[in-house]
């Protein structure tokens, strides 16, 4: 197969240990899954957890489906964490050396008419879905992650369809785009401070409208670095087909 | 033998499946797959102790917890195949030394 090495790695690399180690591996994880079943088969069957308190103050939370009041307002220091963690996952990849050309399959000129009058079509109808899950967030399941997901799921699409080329990542306005939604949530977990109050918590009549701000500015980070994710290491590739042909024109 | 049983039950089933996977096969990108099937058996038994009962609603905390844990898993899984197509670019391999000298 022509191409990036990397685009075609074969599966069967590498032998597994011999056949007394593979012996000794299989006890233990049979083993490990009677031990792990017998923990869980004993945990009380009916604990009340912190269902209790999470109903007791969700009409101070700002928002009424108690999933989002766990993650953006009883827990938001996990949130704030994971929105940390994203950050440093597209670091990572960025610290990675580019590849100059990114090859087949997923570069290859794939993208017919039925493909580009489907994506056209859908493109706008997944920002208004994702808008809708960010909005719905507050009274239902959804959120700024669900909302995100959408988002970036539609960015690849059109990339990979060939229809419009992704915005340049190096440019300083997308980098902004990046950061937007941990500054923003860090802003607010400091800022609250300010008025007296501790880390992270809200006030009490603004948390509703505070969590949609953090929400908003979340789902556009969320999108635009699950996207640069799925690109990889790409770097400045803009269009699907930009390798593939730099590959054709070498030949 | 109820629904949060049989989850969680084949939570800790796909916990040791992964693992057993990610010990014993040499290809890395096998063992990111191995690591992505253990968080889906961590993510199955959470689930299930969030289950109250057929006519309560379920406990938000381990809800959360699973979609911060998705979240996570995601871009950790993003990096890891990044860094298995660099080692793949450099050395010609997708495995590690130690495992393909055993």
């Amino acid at each position: 197969m022509q191409g990036h090495p990397a685009a075609n790695i074969p599966l069967s690399e590498g032998q597994p240990g011999g056949c007394s180690v593979r012996r000794l591996l299989a006890l233990f994880s049979w083993a490990l899954v009677l031990v792990l079943a017998w923990a869980a088969l004993s945990l009380p069957s009916h604990s009340p957890g912190l269902v209790d308190f999470v109903h007791a103050e969700l009409e101070h939370s700002g928002v009424v489906n108690p999933v989002t009041a766990v993650l953006l307002n009883f827990r938001s220091y996990d949130t704030l964490l994971e929105v940390g963690v994203l950050l440093l996952a597209v670091f990572g990849v960025w610290a990675l050396p580019r590849e100059r050309v990114w090859g087949a399959p997923l570069g290859a000129p794939v993208a017919g008419p039925v493909l580009h009058t489907f994506v056209r079509l859908l493109a706008p109808l997944m920002i208004v879905v994702g808008g809708y899950l960010l909005w719905i967030g507050a009274y239902a399941p959804g959120g700024a992650f669900q909302g995100g997901a959408v988002l970036a799921a539609m960015g690849v699409l059109v990339w990979l369809s060939d229809l419009a080329p992704l915005p340049r990542f190096s440019r300083w306005d997308m980098r902004m785009a990046l950061l937007l939604g941990f500054a923003t949530f860090l802003a607010v977990a400091g800022g609250v401070m300010v008025g007296g109050g501790r880390l992270l918590e809200y006030p009490r009549l603004w948390a509703g409208s505070v969590i949609l701000l953090i929400e908003t500015a979340l789902t556009v980070s969320i999108a635009c670095i699950l996207i640069l994710l799925f690109l990889g290491g790409v770097g400045e590739k803009r269009r699907a087909t930009e390798g593939v042909r730099e590959r054709e024109a070498k030949q | 033998m109820n629904a949060a049983v049989l989850y969680t039950l084949m939570g800790v089933g796909l916990f040791s499946i992964g693992l057993h996977g990610f010990l014993a096969q040499p290809h890395l990108l096998r063992k990111v797959l191995a690591l992505n099937i253990m968080g889906s058996g961590v993510f199955a038994v959470l689930m299930a102790t969030a289950w109250r009962g057929p006519q309560l609603p379920p406990d938000p905390v381990p809800h959360a917890l699973v979609l911060t844990g998705i979240v996570v898993a995601v871009s950790a899984t993003a990096f890891a195949l990044a860094l298995l197509r660099r080692i793949h670019t450099a050395t010609g391999r997708a495995s590690l030394p130690e495992d393909t000298a055993a």
